[in-house]
């Protein structure tokens, strides 16, 4: 109990982490699918959908309050509880005090305190399909004022958001407390000989990501506490005067809903680096291990990391160009997105120059490196589309936004995830995980998202609007049902697959072949001991 | 190019210059997309370890290749910016000409309305306390107030071709979206603000206009069109709705 439960030891609470995000990422491909079905058989009656959710599908028909509510976990589990916990707080609270010499977390209780309140902001987000009404349906976004004047803006918008906004404020104190703890560890935990300068990549990847975290979780919170009172205390911090909604008057007066888009996307958007980052850091290192070659361009990776960073907190408002925002600022907001492409290029090009002339072995762990750099690139260069305001105009909103963060942010920081569990679990569990397993769900995966988003960027031009529960009022959405099959069809072909790495994970876990010490022959400290 | 799985023709003249920004950073993306993935999958092809049983070069840094590539890719963002960036500015820094056709436009979950002034060309007092959509009058409009008299509503924006329009954009409960496709526009209406709009449509047609701000569970049958009619049409057509 005391061992696995309310550990403190540094390894366990990683692997707490990393069994939590596990989890969340099933529950929201499982939800992304119902969308995806959804999406192309609008009408479909399905017999188990009325069983699960008797309000939101009637005669097994999926309401759209109900698709939007669906939509709303997906992102929220993906987005938090994946994307900001398996990369950051899974393997860093286990590989971070083995990277730099030191025998714990400088806050081991911090570390402990940090799960569990992660665990309880899921719990509490999940209860929200437990209530009346059924979770928020305003996206992982939460817009007021819909996110803010409670029922009468839709069902789920009443205890559902309620309990959404909870779950979020939960889980920025646990991000705050786990990042107060990465900072200290790294500046005061490290064994003498490991300077700043020799620390691997990934080490100075969680160092950034955490400064990130400090500086926009709390605003978050803030936020969010803020939405609250404008839901339960009368307030008007984001609710305007003289609404109407539901020919019902509304009695809040003076607020600003931009002033929320503001907060919001000034946490956001660091966000977008929280997830990504870590995953940089780590296929740094694989692709420098399974090349033999050391990283090409070791200071000027560091720099572009804190390059990347300090360009991350200013240039929220990219997501805001048709707010209604001054379109000064806009140019302001663009020419600073822009730039962070300068940085995430120098990324690229090192990465490739690491790979020149190198002796290039493809395990999987490997695979899913070279498979992150392709991705992010993809990912990437829709951003310059996206980047400048007067594209936008047309894009924002649109599938075309929904493929671009998708590849970026999603799929990058998954298959970062990936090569790391393919390149740690040796030391984690002290088997070899299969290699052929992996291989096949690696090029299994990699065709898949590659068939699932890049003709999503086709619909999006097309003009189709996100976050629409059914493309069946408009006659210029019909046409595109052909191309939304063919996503849908790789969505369930990429889903399935995944269970190939399910299998693989439980199966090696005790069958595995066991693992020579530094099975890779890597030169990190993390690997300069006995496994597990 | 592809037909129906493209852009929609465009029917202004910032339109255009949109389609040919668009065009000019398709092909700077589409080069960077095929160089990296052809370079990665290449080098990975050739440096494969069973044809290369050592690393052939211990390269760690080398600082001229990488100021090179850092200024290349500078150059290109910004200067793909700055192109974009005067679309932008042509759009959005100047104001309507005082002679634009105003046009009101007032969303709700999960509705559209458009109010023009009629022949005053003034639009009558509005109050909340008025508002009541089952008698037809979602902006609340004072019919106490003579300039209310000959204002029009409706439910679909027609707009005259060729002459520049002014759309006032309000929401009365949540935040939705205006979008045009043809006009390659969007702007969102904010509750507690009004945004102005403004953009001369050429093609005389009807185009449908999708709200693209999430407003509920409406929000994907939230739709309108836009009805663009020659001028002379579009006079008659007022005069009509006035009495």
């Amino acid at each position: 109990m005391r061992r696995y439960l309310f550990t403190t030891d540094h390894r366990m609470v990683g692997l707490q982490f990393f069994w939590l995000s596990l989890i969340s990422v099933f529950l929201g491909m499982g939800l992304s699918l119902l969308m995806r079905f959804h999406l192309v058989h609008p009408h479909t009656k399905v017999a188990w959908f009325e069983k699960l959710w008797p309000a939101g599908a009637p005669g097994g028909v999926m309401t759209p309050e109900l698709y939007l509510s669906l939509m709303t976990m997906h992102a929220t589990l993906m987005v938090f509880f994946v994307l900001s916990v398996a990369p950051q707080a899974a393997f860093g609270n286990y590989f971070l005090p083995l990277q730099i010499g030191a025998r714990k977390m400088a806050f081991p209780i911090l570390s402990a305190l940090s799960f569990w309140l992660t665990a309880a902001a899921l719990l509490v987000l999940l209860a929200a399909f437990l209530v009346e009404g059924g979770p928020p349906l305003s996206g992982w976004t939460s817009y007021p004022p819909l996110s803010a004047v409670g029922e009468v803006s839709g069902p789920g918008q009443g205890i559902g958001q309620s309990l959404w906004i909870a779950s979020i404020a939960i889980f920025c104190l646990a991000a705050i407390l786990g990042a107060i703890n990465f900072t200290a560890t790294l500046l005061e935990g490290r064994r003498a000989g490991m300077n700043m300068m020799r620390l691997p990549l990934t080490c100075w990847s969680w160092f950034v990501t955490a400064i990130l975290s400090l500086l926009g979780f709390p605003v978050l919170l803030a936020a969010g506490i803020l939405l609250l009172l404008d839901r339960h205390a009368g307030t008007s911090f984001f609710v305007p005067s003289y609404l109407v909604i539901n020919d019902q008057p509304i009695a809040h007066k003076g607020g600003s809903p931009l002033l929320w888009q503001h907060l919001f996307w000034f946490f956001g958007h660091p966000e977008v680096y929280i997830a990504i980052l870590p995953g940089m850091g780590l296929i740094s290192e694989v692709i420098a291990t399974f090349t033999r070659k050391p990283i090409f361009g070791y200071r000027a990776m560091v720099a572009a990391i804190f390059g990347i960073g300090f360009l991350g907190l200013f240039l929220w408002g990219h997501h805001m160009f048709t707010s209604g925002m001054s379109p000064y600022s806009s140019i302001a907001f663009s020419v600073l997105t822009m730039t962070i492409g300068v940085p995430s290029a120098i990324k690229t090009f090192n990465w490739l120059g690491t790979l020149w002339g190198g002796r290039i072995e493809l395990t999987t762990a490997m695979l899913f490196a070279l498979g992150f750099v392709s991705i992010f690139v993809t990912g990437g260069l829709s951003g310059i589309f996206l980047g400048q305001p007067v594209l936008d105009l047309y894009f924002h909103d649109t599938y075309f936004v929904v493929a671009h963060f998708h590849l970026i942010m999603g799929v990058a920081a998954i298959f970062g995830i990936f090569a790391a569990v393919f390149y740690w679990f040796p030391r984690m569990f002290g088997r070899m995980l299969s290699e052929k397993l992996g291989k096949i769900h690696f090029f299994a995966t990699f065709a898949g998202v590659y068939a699932l988003f890049m003709p999503m960027h086709l619909v999006g031009i097309a003009g189709n609007p996100r976050r629409y529960a059914d493309f069946t009022a408009f006659e210029f959405l019909s046409p595109l049902l052909p191309v939304h099959q063919i996503m849908t069809a790789a969505a369930f072909f990429t889903a399935a697959v995944q269970l190939v790495f399910i299998f693989n994970l439980f199966w090696s876990m005790r069958r595995g072949a066991i693992a020579v010490v530094n099975p890779w022959r890597a030169l990190t400290w993390e690997w300069q001991g006995a496994a597990e | 190019m592809f037909g129906r799985w493209w852009f929609p023709p465009a029917i202004s003249r910032d339109a255009a210059s949109y389609d040919a920004q668009f065009m000019r950073t398709l092909i700077a993306a589409g080069i960077i997309f095929v160089a990296v993935q052809v370079a990665l999958i290449a080098i990975v092809w050739y440096f494969r370890a069973s044809k290369n049983p050592e690393t052939r070069k211990a390269n760690a840094v080398n600082q001229r290749i990488e100021l090179l590539w850092t200024a290349a890719t500078a150059i290109l963002f910004w200067g793909l910016l700055a192109l974009g960036s005067r679309v932008w500015a042509g759009l959005q820094f100047k104001s309507a000409a005082p002679d634009a056709e105003v046009i009101e436009v007032l969303a709700q979950q999960f509705a559209w309305n458009f109010r023009y002034p009629g022949a005053d060309g003034k639009f009558g007092r509005t109050d909340m306390r008025y508002i009541n959509d089952a008698s037809g009058n979602p902006f609340g409009i004072d019919t106490a107030d003579p300039r209310s008299r000959d204002d029009i509503t409706t439910v679909t924006l027609r707009v005259p071709a060729g002459r520049e329009v002014k759309l006032v954009l309000t929401a009365r409960d949540v935040i939705h979206s205006f979008f045009v496709r043809e006009l390659r526009l969007k702007q969102d209406l904010v509750p507690g603000m009004a945004i102005f709009l403004h953009f001369v449509a050429d093609t005389p047609g009807t185009y449908e206009v999708p709200c693209s701000e999430l407003c509920g569970l409406g929000h994907s049958q939230m739709r309108t069109t836009m009805i663009v009619m020659p001028a002379a049409e579009y006079e008659r057509w007022k005069r009509e709705q006035a009495h």
